[in-house]
């Protein structure tokens, strides 16, 4: 199979591997995919707080050369980002970044869940902690 | 040593130098026609075509006038297997073959089975190997053929082919085997291992593409196969079509070469397969050999690298050729049912690497590639979040996965 410039340079420098404090309240961790199939993403982010933007974002990946660089380069689109910001990141935009074939779409999908997976952990540990900030979303 | 490495030698094989020398006067100098037996042209292509004959028929300890020339090993067993359930249909409808047969095998029979004829297809062991009570279970007074492969291409494991030739033989059955991977590798014979037609093909063992042979026996039992293409009725009727006189000539130097030089080549490809197995398992943990190391082409390894997905795996090492059982590489995104019928889980198929070691491969590219495998599986552990969980005691059975 022929590998765009962009997947290779991932694969070869991934970045942002590692794992986060799955149980600090600040943390959202993702974790989308099964081993059967083949693929499987952890994507964790970091979240500050006061201002709502993602400090940190790490991940590790079971998969091809595809999965890894769609979770690697989602990590690097995540860091800066406020979470709303990063709910609005679709597979699409990974599919265009990384030239992904038709046959690669479903990694840039798993990316897109593990994203949303990550931030709905996130927001599950926040509404855990402080009701107040339920009742501010909601209005 | 210079990459890229070719270690992928059950897909084919680099024709053996020697081999083409043969071939090449046979495309312009001696370029007849071996069935135009009134001139001195056809009559040195027939000569040529004669001796071919006997060099393939004396490394499986046959005789010559049961070689039958054809395309490759796909249509050999299309010939045989299409050609016994045409001319045995009135003796029955029944065919036995393996879950771990070659497509060319296995969809032939799917054909069959669309125009009438039931077919068996055999489990396999845990080890790769059949279950001969279970094969001796499943011959019925319909069964007409039998066919196992000698040697499977993905795991390289040798089946029992002079018990299962035995049981067919008292039965009554033909016996059928795909002897690719095995012809030219190790020692080969169709009267010891009670073979009653057998699929050749010429560039698996050095030799040309686009030529192989079918055995088919003539005494003890005469077995008659019913043509699959009409023509001049050349090959004693069972294969009309001129004669590929170059790849015949370049098969059978292929197989002169593999007889005269198996005993030495069969030591030095164990110890080539063996070294790069234990330069791998000292490297890593959590790997895995698939199929049995007891009945093994001395060719063949195949290994699971648990927790790493095979095609990143090959993209890490892309100055070797090696083939993978996961399903990203693969046409169909399914992992190689052949590892499956060993019962192993999608897991450890995705994770696997077929390694075909050949005449041509040297120690120092051995130790390249075992080096160079031990960095990439070490790298890509580090970015599974699979090894991060089982190295946390994690049960990852026991896991519930998130997916569509």
């Amino acid at each position: 199979m022929a590998y765009s410039d962009k997947v290779l340079d991932h694969y070869n420098n991934p970045r942002n591997v590692g794992s986060l404090d799955k149980s600090s309240p600040s943390v959202g961790t993702g974790m989308v995919g099964a081993p059967e199939c083949g693929d499987v993403m952890k994507l964790q982010i970091q979240v500050n707080d006061a201002s709502g933007i993602i400090e940190e974002a790490k991940f590790k990946t079971f998969g091809c050369g595809s999965a890894i660089a769609s979770s690697s380069l989602a990590t690097e689109w995540l860091k800066g980002k406020t979470v709303d910001e990063a709910l609005q990141i679709k597979n699409t935009d990974i599919v265009n970044e990384l030239a992904l074939p038709p046959v690669k779409i479903h990694c840039s999908v798993l990316a897109e869940d593990a994203i949303k997976a990550a931030i709905s952990d996130y927001r599950k540990k926040q509404t855990a902690r402080t009701p107040a900030a339920v009742e501010q979303t909601v209005a | 040593m210079k990459p890229p490495i070719y270690l992928d030698n059950h897909a084919t094989t680099r024709m053996d130098p020697r081999v083409l020398d043969a071939m090449l006067p046979y495309f312009t100098v001696h370029f007849g026609n071996a069935a135009s037996r009134n001139h001195a042209f056809g009559c040195e292509a027939e000569q040529a075509v004669d001796k071919g004959r006997k060099q393939v028929a004396d490394l499986i300890g046959a005789n010559p006038r049961e070689i039958i020339f054809t395309s490759g090993a796909t249509e050999s067993d299309n010939l045989a297997i299409k050609g016994v359930a045409e001319m045995y249909a009135e003796k029955g409808n029944h065919i036995i073959t393996a879950a771990t047969e070659h497509k060319a095998v296995l969809d032939t029979c799917k054909k069959l089975e669309k125009h009438g004829y039931r077919v068996t297809y055999l489990p396999v062991k845990g080890d790769g190997l059949i279950d001969l009570d279970m094969l001796s279970e499943s011959i019925t007074d319909k069964t007409i053929l039998v066919s196992i492969m000698y040697a499977n291409n993905e795991i390289g494991v040798i089946q029992p082919v002079a018990e299962i030739g035995k049981m067919c033989r008292e039965r009554g059955v033909l016996f059928h085997t795909d002897g690719v991977q095995a012809i030219g590798k190790v020692p080969v014979d169709v009267n010891r291992d009670n073979i009653d037609i057998m699929s050749i093909t010429g560039h698996k063992l050095y030799g040309p593409k686009g030529v192989g042979a079918l055995y088919v026996r003539r005494k003890n039992p005469r077995v008659q196969i019913t043509a699959q293409m009409d023509g001049g009725g050349h090959e004693r009727g069972m294969r009309s079509g001129t004669l590929n006189v170059p790849g015949i000539v370049g098969l059978g130097e292929a197989c002169a070469i593999a007889q005269r030089e198996m005993p030495e080549e069969m030591k030095r490809m164990a110890y080539l397969r063996d070294r790069l197995r234990s330069k791998l398992e000292a490297g890593l943990d959590e790997v895995y050999i698939n199929g049995s190391m007891e009945h093994r082409l001395p060719q063949n390894l195949n290994m699971s690298f648990l927790y790493v997905e095979g095609e990143s795996l090959l993209m890490g090492i892309n100055d070797v050729a090696v083939s993978s059982g996961s399903a990203c590489t693969s046409a169909t995104l399914e992992p190689s049912y052949v590892l499956k019928a060993l019962g192993l889980g999608d897991d450890l198929a995705h994770s696997s690497i077929r390694f075909g070691i050949g005449r041509f491969n040297t120690e120092e590219e051995i130790d390249y590639v075992a080096s160079k495998l031990v960095d990439v599986v070490t790298k890509l552990r580090e970015l599974s979040p699979l090894y991060e969980m089982a190295k946390e005691g994690i049960d990852l059975s026991k896991v519930e996965w998130v997916h569509d």
